[in-house]
């Protein structure tokens, strides 16, 4: 341990500790605008200075270790007037639309800008100029609004393993760009939002669909349908300032009914069809000597990847559609039929903790009615802005359900949401339908759980099924290796773009620096599915009685040919393409 | 933003096998320490300038992603994307060129064949870049294509001076 005394406030920390943590221990906080713990450790905004007894000059306090004896002051005049100074030089080369920025109110550079009582324009001088790139359906980047810090450019190294975006030239021309400063359409970007996520100011966004669905819902002749994705009641309350880990569901159908959307469904309900083919196409392959391991096709950032990265995998990536592409194809289909509507009148609104929906929603193959299966995406983000909007006091709701028949769903469907949900969930009804007797507990505790890498191997009824799940694209990189080398023999594995699954998507609440150094997103939301599952009375996915009545009534069996037109897809190799 | 690069790339086989040996043979003798920027001296030794084209081989051979190795390329000046015309003009722009007003005949130049300074004219005519010192200043503001030295140069002078060059 190292003594050392802040504010002359004595303290002991573990040895390696920074003076950031040192300080956090006695109730002080420092503020950061570059430091991302674990993951961007640079020292590069000073933001965060301090001054220590005897040392030269300011140090930065995220990345410098405390010293027995060491005497730091966090907080003097010295030091406020150099984090004032170093935020007037970012603010003197920002594109300042604070007022109706998509991050105003929760932007990390206005509110350290607010505190510290910044002159916004007290240096005056060239300014940047870069044009938006909005090339594609799902992320816009606006140089003229970022702060260099490089989170985003951490965050797609180390933690995605893709690096599609760097720092590049330098000096006053320095800003982060793709390779050979290409329109972001051009690069192997997997579209999974984590950049988005932990972007401190505007200049990371997604492509909003707000006004689309708005016109959507004041179009008379339209029938607006909209379902959210699993991780989506997650995290919703934290937008109206409830704490993390909250389960806003019922609040949130009330307040899709008061905006006015037609049919409140669920995407829970396509988990569980999902479910019922991908258990019935791992069982086929098992049997029929398909190509193994298989790997689930829910995430659609984890599909770019393997079509950009890891091409000669695509056969082992499941053909089923993702949930969001099911139920919006059995919308169009099944339920336009049963209640007699035209499918081209009929608007499917998918709200979703992801940003690659939103690309997801455009691929070919994906519009089963002759109709796009997914009309619009919105992210959790957006659906609270629109909540907002419209003057919802979105905390004094009461709690109501969803509409029938697609709205119905099971604990299994609700787990979707967290890494190993979607195992889970399919070794429930694989289980049951090899054994043919219900399982004494549905519980399948080694898969659940934030670590990166899960492995587990279960006998059922004489079937070996081992499966190993992944989330983040740097643990999903090291199965792949694996898998390609032949060193495991894995039968079904499950892959979540999002470290944690979609409940930390890039489409999620953003939740500032400091905040993610308290809390740990992944843990705390997936706790909310899992209580819900735990509380559900109907806990597998063959169960849902909504289900059956598909099946009966459209479908026929899993797998069957209907099925196939309807919810299986296809997949390119991205990486041969040009 | 910068230009993009619409001249052809014109590497032969023989230069990508010899790339290819040097990288490997770079990985060997420096581990991981420097391995980028040793990889593009190589790279521009061997093409003169850094194509896409080659930043993509590096960026395979090292394991690398191609906005890695571009961030690379664009922060140092001694790397240049673009190949050297046949007509290479430099501008002084060192202190007494500059005074006496050598950053309007560059900005001329810039503007007349549609480039930025360390970039190339598409048809590989003219390359354009700033240097430091040439050591006459009593002719300042200079400018030089080539081995050709133009002294006491004026911006509305430029357009006869490449005239002679077309």
């Amino acid at each position: 341990m190292v003594h050392l005394k802040i504010n002359n406030i004595p303290v002991e920390v573990p040895e390696g500790s920074t003076i950031l943590e040192a300080a956090k221990a006695v109730g002080i906080n420092i503020p950061t605008l570059c430091y991302l713990k674990d993951i961007n450790e640079i020292g590069a905004c000073r933001i965060c200075v301090c001054e220590v007894k005897g040392a030269r000059s300011l140090v930065a306090a995220c990345v410098y270790p405390v010293n027995e004896g060491m005497e730091v002051f966090t907080n003097t005049e010295k030091v406020r007037k150099s984090r004032k100074t170093t935020l007037e030089l970012l603010l003197s080369n920002h594109k300042k639309e604070c007022l109706s920025c998509i991050r105003s109110t929760n932007c990390e550079l206005q509110k350290l800008s607010n505190e510290y009582g910044c002159d916004e324009n007290r240096f005056v001088g060239a300014k940047s100029e870069y044009e938006e790139d909005n090339s594609t359906s799902y992320l816009v980047r606006d140089n003229e609004k970022c702060i260099l810090c490089r989170r985003c450019v951490a965050v797609c190294k180390s933690v995605q393993q893709v690096a599609v975006i760097a720092p590049v030239r330098r000096g006053f021309n320095t800003h982060i760009a793709t390779a050979f400063d290409a329109d972001l359409a051009e690069a192997p970007c997997v579209a999974c939002g984590q950049c988005v996520a932990v972007c401190p100011t505007g200049a990371l966004h997604e492509r909003e669909e707000i006004d689309n669905v708005r016109d959507a819902i004041n179009d008379p002749s339209k029938v607006v349908v909209v379902a959210a994705a699993p991780a989506v009641r997650a995290a919703i309350g934290e937008e109206f300032g409830n704490p993390i880990g909250t389960n806003a569901e019922g609040k949130m159908f009330t307040a899709m009914r008061m905006l006015g959307f037609d049919k409140i469904f669920d995407v829970n309900f396509g988990a569980d069809l999902t479910i019922m083919e991908e258990a019935h196409e791992l069982l086929h392959r098992v049997k029929h000597g398909g190509t193994l391991p298989m790997f689930t096709s829910c995430s659609p950032g984890w599909i770019r990847y393997i079509e950009y990265y890891y091409p000669e995998l695509i056969p082992n990536l499941s053909s089923c559609k993702s949930p969001m592409q099911m139920f919006g194809a059995t919308v169009k289909t099944y339920w336009a039929q049963k209640e007699g509507i035209d499918p081209k009148n009929i608007y499917v609104v998918g709200v979703m903790p992801c940003t690659a929906k939103k690309f997801e929603r455009t691929r070919e193959h994906e519009n089963a009615s002759g109709y796009p299966d997914i009309d619009a995406v919105l992210t959790t983000r957006e659906l609270a802005k629109m909540i907002k909007t419209s003057g919802i006091l979105f905390n004094e709701l009461p709690d109501t359900s969803f509409d029938d028949p697609l709205g119905q769903f099971t604990g299994a469907g609700v787990i979707f949401g967290a890494t190993g949900g979607v195992m889970e969930a399919a070794l429930r009804t694989a289980a049951e339908e090899l054994t043919g007797k219900p399982l004494e507990s549905v519980d399948f505790k080694e898969v659940r759980g934030i670590e990166g890498i899960k492995e587990a191997e279960y006998d059922l009824n004489g079937v070996k099924v081992k499966v190993a799940v992944a989330s983040g694209l740097t643990n999903a990189k090291q199965l792949c290796e694996k898998i390609k080398k032949g060193e495991c023999d894995y039968t079904f594995v499950e892959v979540m773009c999002c470290p944690g699954g979609c409940v930390n998507g890039g489409g999620q609440p953003i939740q500032s620096a400091f905040t993610r150094r308290q809390v740990d997103l992944r843990a705390a939301r997936a706790k909310a599915l899992y209580d819900e599952d735990a509380s559900s009375k109907i806990r597998k996915s063959h169960e849902n009685p909504a289900i059956h009545t598909l099946y009966k009534e459209f479908f026929g069996e899993p797998g069957s040919y209907v099925a196939h037109e309807i919810l299986h897809t296809s997949y390119v190799d991205r990486k041969h393409k040009n | 933003m910068a230009k993009k690069i619409d001249v052809p790339f014109n590497g032969t086989k023989e230069q990508e096998a010899k790339l290819r040996a040097a990288l490997a043979e770079l990985k060997e003798t420096h581990g991981d320490n420097g391995l980028m920027i040793a990889a593009l001296q190589k790279a521009q030794e061997i093409y003169g300038y850094l194509p896409e084209q080659v930043q993509h081989i590096i960026a395979e051979e090292l394991d690398a992603s191609p906005a890695e190795v571009y961030g690379v390329a664009t922060f140092y000046a001694q790397f240049s994307l673009f190949p050297k015309g046949q007509y290479k003009i430099g501008v002084c722009l060192g202190t007494a060129c500059y005074v006496k007003g050598s950053g309007d005949v560059y900005k001329k130049l810039c503007d007349t064949l549609h480039i930025e300074g360390g970039q190339c004219t598409d048809d590989l005519k003219f390359s354009l870049d700033a240097t430091r010192c040439i050591g006459c200043c009593g002719l300042a503001p200079v400018m030089t294509i080539n081995d050709d030295v133009y002294g006491k140069v004026t911006p509305d002078q430029i357009e006869g001076i490449l005239a002679k060059y077309n």
